[in-house]
Parts: C-alpha cells; sequence; structure tokens
C-alpha cells in the first residue's frame, strides 16, 4: 500500500510538473494545486498506512496511526489554500492588466 | 618612537584640516604653501634619522590594530624603508612647492588636490616602513586608491576617466595577486611580519607553495611598477596634472614595486625562477619602453614611457642582485650585491632626474600651451634656466657624465657583464643577451633624450606655432626643479657621501645576509679604461648617430601597427570580456518563466539523484507495506485518471472539476488513512477552492471559457517524468530507511498532558500550537493580499475612466 501510494505520488508530481513547465497561468495554478495534494500523501505515507485506528483517544484501539504528520498536513492544508487563493486571485488581475494569460506574452520588456 | 607613527599619519590627519583651510583662507594664500609644512616636517625628521640606520640601527614601534587576529600597525625603519621614506618626503615637499605655483588658486578646486596628494604620501610612508604584511597590503591599495583620484583630478575631462580607470584596473588586480601570494606566505611561515619571514625563510623556501606566493607577489610588484606587460597604465595616467605624474609616476609610486621586490629578495633571492623572472621582465621593459619613448610626440607620454624603460632597468638590477643571496657572502656574492646597490643608486638618481625633467615638461606646458614637440622648437633662448634644466636631467638619463645617471649606468653595465659570466641557472647558453639587450636600449634611451632636449630646446623658435607670448617661468616653479638638478650634478662629484648613509644601510636591508665592507662599495666616476667605459662611449656614438640619422627611420617607427600595442590588447580585451559576459548572460537569462523553471527541476532532478547514487541511498523495503484492497486501487486509478484529465482537459470548467475530483478523492484517503480531521478539512478547502476557480473564471466575461489544448514538448516531458521518478525513489528510499523509533508515543498522553481526546487536535493546539498561530497569520495575511488586489484594481479602473 505505502508503495503504491508513493508511486500514485510519482505520477502526480509527474503531471503536476508537465503543467507547470505549460505556457498558461491557469495551468501553472492547477499544476501546483496537484502537486501539493501529492506532497500531502507523501507526507501521510512516511509515517506509516493503517497500522492502527484513527488518534482519537475514546476509541478502544490498542494503538493509533502516526497523529503528527496528520497534524502536519493539516497545517500544510490550509496554508496551501492560502496560497492558491492568493494566486489565484493574482492570474485574475494579471489577465486583467495584460489581457493574456500566456507567459510567453507576459514575458518582461527589455530594460524594465 | 610614537613620533614615527605620528609622521607616518600626520599627512592624514593633516588632510582632514585641509578643506578648512581651503574655504576659509585661499583668497589670501595659496593651500599649498600650508600642505608644504607636511612633507618638509617629515622630511627633517626622518634625516636625524640616517646617522643611527648608517651606524646599523633598526627602529620599529608597534601599534595593535586587532590584537586578537595578530594584526598589528607595525612601523619599522631600516636603511631601505628611509631611504624610500627620504624620497617620499623629499620630492613630495619639492612637488607641492611646485604645485603651489603650477595649479592656479583661483580656477582649479585645490583642496581635493592635496587632500588626494596627502592621502598618498601618507600611504606611500605608511607603505615603506610597514613590517606587517596586511598593514602593507592595506597602504598598497591606498596609493592605489588616491593615484586613481589624481588621475581623474580633472574629471569632467573624458581620458583622464579612462586613463585612472585603467590604472586603478591594473593596479588593484596586481593587488589582489600580491594579497594571495602575501596570504600564502602567511601560511608558509605563521607569522605576519616581513623580518620573521626572512628569519624562517628556510621554512618557506622548502615549502611547496614557494613559488606560487613568488609569483603573486611578483604579479603586485610588475603591475605597480608598470614592467611589461602591465605597463600600459602609465602612459594614460599622465592625464593627471604635472606635478602628480612628477611625484607618482616617476618618484615614487611606480618605485612601490620595487621596494616590493627589494624587500623580498631576501626571502625569494636564491631562486632560479625567481632570477629569471624579475631580470627577465626588468630587461624586456627596458628594451621595450626606450623603444616605445621613441615614437612618443607628446613630451609627457615619452617621459612615462622613459619612466616604464629606467624601472625595468632598476628592476633587471635587483633580479642580477639576487644572485647574491645565491651565493652567500664570498667574492662572486659581493660582485652581484654591487648590482643591488646599483639598483638602489639608480633609484635615487632616478627620482632626481625624471622628477625634475616632468616638472620642466610641465613649466613647458604651463608657458606654452602646447607639450608635443612637434609645435615645439627654440626654446634654449626663451627659456634658459628651464633649459640648462632639462639639460642636466636628460643627460643624466642618457648616462653621460657629469651627472649621477653615468655613474648608475656605468655600475649597470658592470652588472650585466658580471651575469653574463656567473654560470649558474643555464646563463652560460643565453647570459651574453643581457649586455647586449642592455647596450643596445642604451643606444635607443640615449636617442630618446635627445630628442627630448634638442627637439623642444634645439633648433628654430616658431612663435606662430604655439598660442601664447612665451617667457622664462617664474621663479618659484623653478626652484623645484633646480633643486633637484643641483642634485643630479652633486651626487656625481660626491656620490659616496650617499652611498654611506644612505645607500650602504638600505642594501644590508635587501641583502641582509651579506658582509660587504664598504671599499666594495665605493663608486667611482673614473675606473680605468673598462668595458664598461667602451660601452658607454659605444652609446654615444651610435646614439648620435642614429639620431643625425632620425629624420630617415624615425617617421617609419612611427607608424608602428596600431593593432599591436598592448593598449590594443587591452582595449579589445575589456570590450570582449564585457560582450561575452553579456552574450552568455543574455543567453540563459531568457525572459521566460518556464526556461528557468526548466533549469531548476533539472538541478533538483541532478542533485537529488545524483546525490542518492552516489552516497548509496537508494534502498527500498517493502515489509512494512500494508495490504492493498479493492478500494484503494480503485481510488489509485480514479485519481490518475482525473489527474490526466486536468492535463489533457481543452475546456476550463472541465479542468476545474476534475481537481476538485482529485481533492474529494485525497479526502476518501485520508478517510482511509485513519485521518478524520484531515479528511473534513480536505473536503471543505476543496470545495471553497473549486468554488473560487469556478468564480474566478466563470465570472469573467473577457475570458474565454475553453484554452488551446496543451502543447506537447518533449523536453517538458521527459523533465516531468525525471522529476516525478526522482520524488518516487526519494519516497521509497526514505520509506526503506527507518533510523529510530517516531515520537508519536508521546502524544498518545495527549489526555493526561492536555486534557484532550483527539491527538491531533492538540497537537496543533497545545503542544505545536506556534504553528498553528503562524497558519493563522498566513491565512490572514493571504485574505488581506486578496482583497488589496480586488481593491487596487477597482481604484485603478476608475482612474482609467477618469483618464
Amino acid at each position: 500500500m505505502d508503495t503504491l501510494i508513493v508511486i500514485l505520488v510519482g505520477i502526480l508530481v509527474t503531471i503536476g510538473t508537465y503543467l507547470i513547465l505549460s505556457r498558461h497561468l491557469l495551468r501553472i495554478v492547477l499544476g501546483t494545486s496537484i502537486i501539493g495534494h501529492a506532497v500531502n500523501l507523501l507526507i501521510i505515507t512516511s509515517g506509516g498506512l493503517k497500522t492502527g485506528g484513527p488518534p482519537l483517544l475514546g476509541e478502544r484501539n490498542a494503538n493509533f496511526t502516526d497523529a503528527i504528520p496528520q497534524a502536519l498536513v493539516l497545517t500544510a492544508i490550509v496554508i496551501n489554500f492560502a496560497v492558491t487563493a492568493l494566486v489565484l486571485v493574482l492570474c485574475y488581475r494579471a489577465y486583467q492588466g495584460f489581457g493574456t494569460d500566456d507567459l510567453e506574452h507576459l514575458r518582461g520588456e527589455e530594460h524594465e | 618612537m610614537i613620533t614615527l607613527y605620528l609622521f607616518i599619519f600626520l599627512p592624514f590627519i593633516f588632510a582632514c584640516i585641509v578643506p578648512l583651510l581651503y574655504k576659509y583662507l585661499n583668497r589670501q594664500v595659496h593651500t599649498g604653501w600650508f600642505v608644504l609644512v607636511v612633507p618638509l616636517s617629515i622630511l627633517i625628521y626622518l634625516l636625524t634619522f640616517i646617522p643611527a640606520v648608517a651606524s646599523g640601527e633598526t627602529f620599529e614601534y608597534t601599534f595593535s590594530w586587532i590584537p586578537s587576529l595578530g594584526i598589528h600597525i607595525t612601523s619599522y625603519v631600516d636603511g631601505l624603508g628611509l631611504l624610500f621614506g627620504l624620497l617620499i618626503s623629499g620630492v613630495g615637499a619639492l612637488v607641492i612647492l611646485y604645485s603651489i605655483f603650477y595649479m592656479s588658486k583661483v580656477r582649479e578646486a585645490l583642496h581635493n588636490f592635496y587632500i588626494y596628494l596627502l592621502m598618498f604620501m601618507g600611504a606611500m610612508l605608511g607603505l615603506v616602513f610597514s613590517d606587517h604584511l596586511l598593514a602593507f597590503y592595506g597602504f598598497w591599495e591606498l596609493t592605489s586608491v588616491s593615484s586613481f583620484l589624481l588621475i581623474s583630478y580633472w574629471y569632467e575631462r573624458k581620458s583622464s576617466r579612462q586613463g585612472a580607470m585603467k590604472s586603478m584596473l591594473i593596479t588593484v588586480f596586481g593587488g589582489f595577486g600580491m594579497l594571495a601570494g602575501f596570504i600564502m606566505l602567511i601560511m608558509m611561515a605563521d607569522t605576519y611580519s616581513i623580518r620573521e619571514l626572512i628569519a624562517n625563510m628556510d621554512v618557506i623556501q622548502g615549502h611547496s607553495l614557494f613559488i606560487p606566493a613568488m609569483l603573486c607577489i611578483l604579479l603586485g610588484a610588475f603591475t605597480k611598477s608598470a614592467q611589461f606587460p602591465f605597463s600600459i597604465w602609465l602612459p594614460d595616467a599622465m592625464e593627471a596634472p604635472t606635478p602628480v605624474s612628477s611625484y607618482l609616476h616617476s618618484a615614487t609610486m611606480v618605485k612601490a614595486g620595487i621596494y616590493l621586490v627589494a624587500r623580498m629578495t631576501p626571502i625569494f633571492g636564491g631562486s632560479p625562477v625567481w632570477f629569471w623572472i624579475v631580470s627577465g621582465v626588468g630587461i624586456i621593459t627596458l628594451l621595450y619602453g626606450s623603444l616605445t619613448a621613441l615614437r612618443q610626440t607628446d613630451l609627457k607620454p615619452l617621459l612615462a614611457y622613459s619612466t616604464i624603460s629606467q624601472l625595468g632597468l632598476i628592476m633587471s638590477l635587483l633580479g642580477i642582485g639576487s644572485l647574491a643571496v645565491y651565493f652567500g657572502p664570498g667574492e662572486s656574492g659581493t660582485v652581484f650585491t654591487v648590482a643591488t646597490f646599483a639598483a638602489l643608486f639608480h633609484l635615487f638618481n632616478h627620482s632626481t632626474f625624471k622628477g625634475s625633467l616632468f616638472m620642466v615638461v610641465g613649466i613647458i606646458d604651463h608657458e606654452t600651451g602646447r607639450r608635443d614637440i612637434r609645435y615645439l622648437g627654440g626654446l634654449m633662448h626663451v627659456m634658459p634656466i628651464t633649459f640648462t634644466i632639462a639639460l642636466v636631467g636628460g643627460l643624466s638619463m642618457a648616462g653621460l657624465p657629469p651627472f649621477n645617471g653615468f655613474l648608475s649606468k656605468e655600475m649597470f653595465f658592470a652588472a650585466v657583464l658580471d651575469v653574463s659570466k656567473a654560470g649558474i641557472f643555464g646563463l652560460n647558453s643565453i647570459g651574453a643577451l643581457f649586455p647586449v639587450i642592455a647596450w643596445v636600449a642604451s643606444i635607443f634611451t640615449f636617442v630618446y633624450c635627445m630628442i627630448f632636449v634638442l627637439k623642444t630646446f634645439g633648433g628654430k623658435y616658431h612663435p606662430e606655432r604655439l598660442n601664447r607670448k612665451v617667457h622664462e617661468a617664474p621663479i618659484g616653479m623653478l626652484i623645484a626643479p633646480m633643486v633637484l638638478g643641483l642634485l643630479v650634478v652633486l651626487v656625481f662629484f660626491f656620490p659616496n657621501v650617499l652611498g654611506k648613509y644612505i645607500l650602504a644601510p638600505a642594501l644590508t636591508a635587501v641583502l641582509p645576509m651579506m658582509t660587504v665592507s664598504s671599499y666594495d662599495l665605493k663608486i667611482s666616476a673614473w675606473h680605468g679604461i673598462n668595458y664598461e667605459l667602451l660601452m658607454t662611449l659605444g652609446v654615444i656614438l651610435l646614439g648620435g648617430l642614429l639620431y643625425m640619422a632620425k629624420k630617415r627611420w624615425l617617421p617609419t617607427a612611427r607608424k608602428f601597427p596600431q593593432g599591436w600595442t598592448l593598449n590594443h590588447f587591452f582595449n579589445e580585451g575589456l570590450l570582449s570580456a564585457e560582450r561575452w559576459s553579456a552574450s552568455l548572460t543574455n543567453r540563459y537569462m531568457t525572459g521566460s518563466l518556464r526556461h528557468y523553471l526548466l533549469y531548476i527541476f533539472v538541478f533538483f532532478v541532478l542533485l537529488l539523484l545524483g546525490s542518492l547514487l552516489w552516497f548509496h541511498g537508494i534502498r527500498f523495503d517493502f515489509s512494512d507495506n500494508a495490504m492493498i484492497n479493492i478500494f484503494d486501487a480503485g481510488l489509485v486509478i480514479c485519481m490518475v485518471i482525473s489527474a490526466l484529465t486536468v492535463l489533457l482537459a481543452a475546456n476550463r470548467i472541465v479542468a476545474i472539476v476534475a481537481l476538485g475530483a482529485l481533492g474529494y478523492m485525497v479526502s476518501m484517503f485520508f478517510v482511509i488513512f485513519r485521518a478524520p480531521d484531515l479528511a473534513l478539512t480536505q473536503m471543505v478547502v476543496e470545495t471553497v477552492t473549486t468554488v473560487l476557480f469556478l468564480l474566478c473564471f466563470y465570472h469573467l466575461p473577457k475570458l474565454k471559457r475553453t484554452i488551446e489544448r496543451i502543447s506537447f514538448k518533449w523536453t517538458n516531458l521527459v523533465v516531468s517524468i525525471a522529476v516525478g521518478l526522482t520524488v518516487t525513489v526519494l519516497g521509497l528510499s526514505a520509506n526503506g530507511h527507518k533510523l529510530f523509533e517516531p515520537i508519536t508515543s508521546f502524544f498518545e498522553n495527549s489526555y493526561k498532558l492536555a486534557g484532550a481526546k483527539n491527538i491531533v487536535n492538540a497537537i496543533l493546539v497545545d503542544f505545536r500550537g506556534f504553528d498553528t498561530m503562524l497558519e493563522i497569520s498566513v491565512l490572514t495575511i493571504a485574505g488581506l493580499g486578496v482583497y488589496v488586489l480586488i481593491r487596487q484594481r477597482s481604484k485603478r479602473g476608475k482612474e482609467h475612466e477618469a483618464e
């Protein structure tokens, strides 16, 4: 299972990277989102999968899954969301300002 | 001995007062008169050292600067330092006296001039009296900087700025080389003191860094002293005011390299590399300088090239004199000691006659408005005193009696004849070249000296070529060159006074291991008919003939192709370096985000995969794997499909929805992985993100719903697969290495410690609450950012509408 998730992460990173290398701002934001998901999955996987019950003390489980990666990922999700929201608005503004979301057209002019 | 210290720093202290003097008193009194006090008092103070130093005493005073690093400013007075100190303060006093009459009180920014000049004087004094290598380097660079400022004194002229830049580039380049050499020396002998280095020279000579240190230090000496091929800055430095040229570029700064070579002779002297480089470069410079000087028509560059040539002479004598270190005390050692003595003697002589010649050129420039010999001529009767001084200086430079140049030239010939017979370091085969080159160069020297004197003062007087009425210079301007000219003659008649009291202790400082009796160092004007005298006669004869026939060959010599000059190579080198670096930068700094991302990804892959392979970090361990059931497999397949949909969708909405699907599936995985809080958050965040995406791109009327289908690029594919592969390998290897047990068991006490049953929440708000606080800040800042972006847009929009 862990190996399978890591391979899935690899595939997601590949797709995300390919999107980031494209010319459109929107695709770059989509790519970063996919990579964000992949990284969260990787963090969870590194703590070991399915080793016990959910980390809630009320349940009468003998052992729990690792709670630290979960806390880390929770933080990461929120930050990811904040950054994505900001970048989205930036893309929107860039489109409004320059009339295009094609990076090749958004290249800085000489001696700016 | 703190007074010594005070006198070295006197120029710096006085430089701080100069602006005040200039501001309040310049209307009444030329600022130079105040400044004159500084070199005069230093000169008088240094003169009091002569008896003690001549009897072999040395003085030192240490001021701790950074004691924890062993950095002090140690002032050390011995014969060599004293010789230079006397030259610096003596010529300095004369130059300032001269400048009082040369520089206009009304038109010139005198405060700048004298501040720079005092700065230079202090730096030079500090340089020659420094025993600490780093302090030496500090003063060395200060001379470069003050020389830069002085050359560009008339900064509104382009040629001044270019000359200053060129001299700065070359001398600082050499200075850095010298610093590297010093650091190597410090590493070898574990001391900063030059005297301790000399004491430890056995360690240094056996060390593997011996040759690199030597080459680096010589680089510094050669650039500063304008040796071939670093000589090109000196002629361009002639854009400085003439007192500066006279002081810096003939008498003092260009001799800093000579000083360095002389100081380092006890350490490096016995080595063949040192001998060949110093004397070889010196003698090439001698020939090159005298040949190039012939081609000049402007008097100042002519003197600049003659300075280069004479410095080459001194340098080659120092190289020959270093053989004394090889032979040690004994008969053959003594022969070469005399060469070093000749070097010091010529050093003194050159300062006197070249200083006076520059001042003469300054007078001619000042009185006639011309410096080009094609316009000048026949000034002999108009300016008799100037002519006399020029004649004395010129003939001394040519090496004729009864002037001091004759004595040192004779000693130079003796030295090159001796070295051709030395029979070591492979001198048997090509040693004979030394006297030949020296002789040929002396002939050319004779010719350009004649050109200098006779073309300027001899021949017919053409008042119509000059743009003002010419008359003799004011007496104040003539005093300084007259004093120098008088020294030229006096040294010829009483050379041994100078030799005994000043040069002999300097020689002891250069070659401390030699015990040479004063009898060997007697300078005699007449020593029988020998080869040296015959060579001088040959120089006069052939030189005279060449000068007579100059109309035949000089025009041809002046047509030397421009493409072959060192200047041309330097300028082209600078230009092509600029062009090359600009084209290199433009090649990779394309302005395209995709290219930069490609560089980043490629480096990421190379670095991570490379180090994984290098350190054998790839280890797969599948033993801890949990079981895979049908849900997991199905989810994985669905996720890959939805990710591919994001990639390939041509419609914005499809891509956004597919991304949302991906996010929901991630939250499903969180469910499977027993992470309820994560699943909850992921679900909510994904919903909000998708809504945001849709808001952003659906409610934009201008934006097309569809986007172009993603274009296929092989490089992108290869790079992204490599990145994915790297991440996979890294993840698998990380799971394969379990270094120690996790610390999760501590957090399982969350109820006892924090009163919480939800461990994840306890970690977020209790154990690691700080993270959460900052995460909230991130969210706040992002929210503010979004708000500002939107607000700003509307403001801008209004402005646009108003326009």
